[in-house]
């Protein structure tokens, strides 16, 4: 687009998820995976979680490696309710 | 209704514990030791006349009217300076104080205008009351002699008189009626301490100034009101008396603009408000004001309010008045369609944090219950989202642990990324008499602000650091804290987790959180964040208040975090004069939150995966909630592009000009198939909207605001809403419109379901409200009313949870090709987005925004003060005049962001906090450069706006 900060939905996420497993890297080791899986499923919403795992299958996605070890407690949306 | 009378003790309440007794005209009276006879005798049931008395201030013992006989002592001292004391027997009604009294009110009479008729202050003038309660009769000196009162003697010129001074929009200052009581001088100092009025002249010259004898428009004068409202005569009158008249009813209610939330009678004359008066009972204001509150409400009446539903097909076409029936029909078909057509998650609905508590719980019920999905989100996203995260992560609460009382007892404050005499004010007046009684200040923050240093104010420490660097700075004022052995383990021990701790310490104590190793990343010089973090740990009762210079940074909840390890390791928690108090913005953003406004959360707090918090609602409501959190307005305007979310009900909150990265938002809207805007005016969100609907300000409505202290304070409706509806009564009719079957008849009916299904508001009922004037939250069975000081006996998540802060740059980096790094913030005449003070006389102290620049930056660019800029980051680009200054350092530029031609949110990114996704609008790289004018989408926009709040003429149905 015109200018450099429209980003595409799935490059904020990317970057979201890397801010969010950047604030746990500080943390305790023990608490930093379910830390970040922890908050991505209390914060996003099932369309996001739905995209987050479709780019975790590309590969280069971009995601910092404590994001791709926590993506394993993240909770796969169910079917939304009609 | 009548209009409420507040007594006039005539001195200050006495704080003592110590009671003394005394006799005054042979009542037996018991008051606390410090007390004044005046103060005594009121309270005993007797009126000592006066004049240049009032509870506000001080006593100053010059009217010569409070005189009094006390039995063995001699002469007739002034009761408002004299202290009570045991066994004194007082009277004061002997012959010869009516003498004395007499003779004073006759000097006061001889220079007085007797145009007691034709005066605004015509049965509310103390002056007119004196002359009645002396029983004066006649003047023996006559009014011919040298006076105040006459332009001309005898065609000659009076040079004793002075005109009118009608600078200031709100008042008028009349120098024939002062008495020189200085009373307003001494509302200016002592009550909002800016010092603005002086007594010019000695003697029978006398005479109140406004700074070296200016008009007030021009003076240091904020307009607060204060002087107005101590004023016994006409001399100071607020227009709105001078143009109506006295006022024949009032309520009390609670001001709609910042989060202090002042308590204020709103005097009316039938449907018309005469004037806003702060009430002295007002817990959160104790009866003081500032300009917004106390003058600027006129955009309640402004011509530019919508009074009709519209519709339209397209967003280019002229909008269409239409009834509100068709309207809500229009919307619910709509809403329906676009939820069978693109799944039930695809529209959502933004509560406002300048609506009621009922309101906004409506909105949120609405849209769960309603909609069926979690899509709702509110304006706190944007400021204090992060506080809410941080605050509940270590102390277990998102909220402020005092009361603004608790100022009073704090001997160390420190103040971090807010600017409270603009954004705060009556807050910053009540902090600044503190800190005239001796506490000590420590400022945090990129630009001088006015409380560095202003009369009588001086921060003992200033830290001036670069924008984005609050977590550097606040970690490593606990690095010496730690290191120099200045925390309070005994604290610690006892509230907090000790490993979590000692983890912590071992964390903040490494050499890379020293000063000096920060020194290169924030620019603070070390020695003096050493003796801010030494002052703050050791000098007493230590207070942090904070704004959102600290939320809205990609670590905005890690600094609040910081912030809490911080009062916690000093043992600054769960007491008076103690805490940890985010400033919020807006008048009910508190609220807002409290009440499920965010897509995670039900009202209280409480998360939507809960299962047992979700059962109770499910089951008076009817329906099965989603256990999925929502999107918040980020993600709902990032989903609109995507294409999955395409409809929106958008309740006062103007998110086009209010949220950061302007073209995004704009592209988010322009996506959607149904954007419905329910709002005073055509706001700018509203030349994106499909459907406005009319809404209603806080004059028109019940409800209750909740400020920044927990307070949940009444709001009262005083006149009719100009649109026929009540907010929360149009969500009504629009969640009926989709069969909902909602039929409150009171806001106090939604009070009670908020009570019945969230623990911490269990106790919270109209009746209470009206009996206490307010509550704080919790207010439940433990805490029958309210809860003043949280976190007391322990912490409301049990132990304190000490987290590590470590600093992370934001992406969002100076360079070659954006040098300076641009901060936003308020000013005090303008509220956020400028909707309704814009429509306002408060215009006169802003027209525009303005970008401050450092003379440094400027010289180098070739720009001069008042010059067009244009100011460019990676966002976008846009124009503004310059204002050279000091106060902001080199390499950092400033503005507000009142006025919508600015833009300012073109150029803000879309970087946000990490925790929350609250923007980062503090912290923007950007470069300044001459300017022939607005830029091209300045011009664009303008255009667009202006197409869009096109309205079709209504047809004639006869033709």
């Amino acid at each position: 687009m015109d200018s450099e900060s429209h980003k595409s939905t799935a490059t904020k996420l990317v970057y979201m998820a890397n801010q969010i497993a950047a604030f746990f890297h500080t943390q305790p080791k023990d608490e930093a995976v379910a830390g970040v899986a922890d908050h991505i499923n209390h914060f996003w919403e099932p369309r996001m979680r739905e995209q987050f795992f479709a780019i975790l299958e590309q590969e280069d996605n971009g995601f910092d490696p404590l994001v791709v070890e926590a993506a394993k407690h993240i909770r796969k949306p169910g079917p939304v309710p009609a | 209704m009548s209009l409420i009378e507040e007594i006039d003790y005539g001195t200050p309440k006495s704080l003592s514990e110590k009671m003394i007794t005394l006799t005054i005209d042979g009542n037996e009276v018991t008051v606390p030791e410090g007390t004044s006879i005046m103060r005594a005798s009121m309270e005993a049931g007797v009126k000592v006349p006066k004049l240049c008395a009032t509870d506000m201030v001080d006593a100053f013992g010059s009217c010569r009217l409070c005189l009094i006989e006390i039995e063995g002592r001699n002469g007739t001292p002034a009761s408002c300076t004299t202290p009570a004391m045991e066994g004194l027997v007082v009277h004061t009604q002997t012959q010869r104080l009516k003498n004395i009294r007499k003779g004073v009110m006759e000097l006061y009479i001889s220079d007085h205008p007797l145009d007691c008729l034709t005066c605004a202050a015509n049965g509310d003038c103390e002056l007119q009351d004196m002359a009645g309660a002396v029983g004066l009769r006649d003047v023996r000196y006559g009014y011919e002699g040298d006076n105040h009162v006459f332009a001309k003697a005898h065609d000659v010129a009076n040079d004793r008189w002075m005109p009118k001074d009608e600078s200031n929009p709100y008042f008028t200052y009349d120098p024939a009626k002062c008495i020189v009581c200085s009373r307003c001088v001494r509302a200016c100092e002592e009550v909002q301490g800016t010092f603005a009025l002086t007594i010019e002249g000695r003697g029978f010259s006398s005479r109140v100034s406004p700074g070296m004898h200016e008009n007030f428009v021009d003076s240091e004068c904020v307009s607060c009101g204060a002087c107005v409202q101590a004023c016994p005569t006409a001399t100071l009158t607020e227009k709105s008396v001078i143009e109506i008249g006295q006022p024949e009813h009032s309520k009390v209610t609670t001001c709609a603009y910042c989060g202090v939330g002042c308590s204020f009678k709103a005097e009316m004359r039938g449907e018309e408000l005469v004037r806003m008066v702060p009430w002295k009972d007002g817990k959160a204001n104790r009866g003081h004001s500032c300009v917004k509150g106390r003058f600027a409400y006129g955009y309640s009446t402004h011509k530019d309010r919508i009074l009709n539903p519209m519709i339209r097909e397209k967003i280019s076409d002229p909008w269409r008045e239409v009834t509100w029936e068709e309207a809500y029909k229009h919307v619910a078909n709509e809403f329906r369609r676009i939820q069978y057509q693109y799944g039930r998650n695809s529209i959502g609905g933004i509560t406002s944090s300048r609506c009621t508590n009922e309101e906004t719980y409506l909105v949120q019920k609405l849209v769960r219950a309603g909609f069926g999905n979690n899509n709702v989100d509110t304006c706190a996203r944007v400021c204090h989202s992060p506080t809410g995260y941080g605050l509940r992560t270590t102390f277990g609460t998102s909220a402020g642990t005092q009361d603004f009382d608790s100022v009073e007892h704090t001997d160390v404050v420190m103040i971090i990324g807010a600017n409270p005499t603009d954004g705060h004010p009556v807050f910053a007046s009540r902090l600044k008499k503190r800190l005239r009684k001796g506490a000590k200040l420590i400022v945090v923050d990129p630009r001088r602000i006015d409380l560095v240093r202003s009369p009588h104010v001086e921060a003992a420490q200033h830290l001036p650091l670069r924008p984005g660097t609050n977590v550097a700075v606040v970690t490593s004022m606990a690095h010496v804290i730690v290191t120099e052995g200045l925390f309070n383990e005994k604290f610690i021990r006892e509230r907090c987790d000790w490993d979590e701790f000692q983890d912590w310490a071992a964390f903040v104590s490494s050499p890379e959180h020293s000063p000096e190793a920060i020194e290169q990343l924030s620019g603070v010089n070390p020695q003096e964040l050493r003796e801010a973090a030494r002052l703050f740990a050791t000098g007493g009762n230590g207070a942090i208040y904070y704004g959102l210079g600290v939320t809205e940074h990609s670590q905005g909840s890690t600094t609040v975090m910081a912030i809490a390890n911080l009062a916690m390791a000093t043992g600054n928690i769960g007491r008076k004069g103690v805490g940890v108090n985010p400033l919020r913005g807006q008048n009910n953003v508190q609220g807002s939150c409290d009440m499920g406004s965010f897509p995670h959360e039900l009202p209280g707090y409480r998360h939507i995966s809960d299962e047992s918090t979700r059962d109770i609602f499910d089951k008076l409501w009817g329906v099965k909630l989603q256990d999925e959190p929502g999107l918040r307005i980020p993600n709902m305007l990032d989903a609109a592009v995507d294409g999955t979310f395409k409809g929106i009900y958008i309740q006062g909150e103007d998110i086009l000009q209010s949220d950061p990265d302007t073209k995004h938002v704009a592209a988010g809207l322009a996506a959607m198939e149904c954007v419905v805007v329910h709002d005073l005016f055509l706001n700018e969100t509203a030349n994106y909207a499909h459907v406005f609907l009319p809404g209603s300000t806080f004059l028109e409505k019940d409800g209750t605001f909740t400020n920044a202290e927990r307070r949940i304070n009444r709001v009262r409706k005083v006149m009719s809403p100009l649109n026929g509806y009540a907010d929360w009564e149009v969500t009504q009719n629009l969640a009926n419109a989709m069969g909902l079957g909602w039929s409150y008849s009171h806001p106090s009916e939604i009070m009670d379901e908020v009570a019945l299904t969230t623990p911490s508001f269990a106790g919270v009922t109209y009746d209470l409200l009206d009996k206490e004037g307010s509550v704080q939250w919790p207010c439940n069975e433990k805490a029958p009313l309210g809860t003043p000081i949280m976190h007391i006996d322990g912490f409301a998540r049990g132990k304190g949870k000490f987290i590590r802060t470590e600093y992370v740059a934001t992406d969002e980096r100076t360079g070659p090709r954006f040098p300076l790094l641009l901060t936003t913030g308020r000013i005090l005449s303008q509220y956020n987005v400028g909707a309704q003070t814009r429509r306002t006389q408060n215009v006169v102290w802003h027209e525009e925004d303005r970008l401050e620049i450092h003379a440094h930056d400027a010289e180098q660019r070739g720009i001069r003060d008042g010059d067009w800029v244009k100011i460019t980051s990676r966002a976008g680009e846009t124009t503004l005049r310059a204002l050279i200054t000091d106060r902001v350092s080199p390499g950092v530029v400033y503005t507000t962001f009142h006025h919508p031609t600015t833009q300012a949110n073109v150029i803000t990114t879309d970087f946000s906090d990490w925790a929350t996704n609250c923007p980062e609008y503090k912290v923007t790289a950007v470069q300044v450069g001459a300017s022939n004018g607005p830029s091209d989408w300045q011009i664009e926009y303008d255009e667009q706006a202006r197409q869009s709040r096109r309205i079709a003429p209504v047809l004639d149905a006869a033709e």
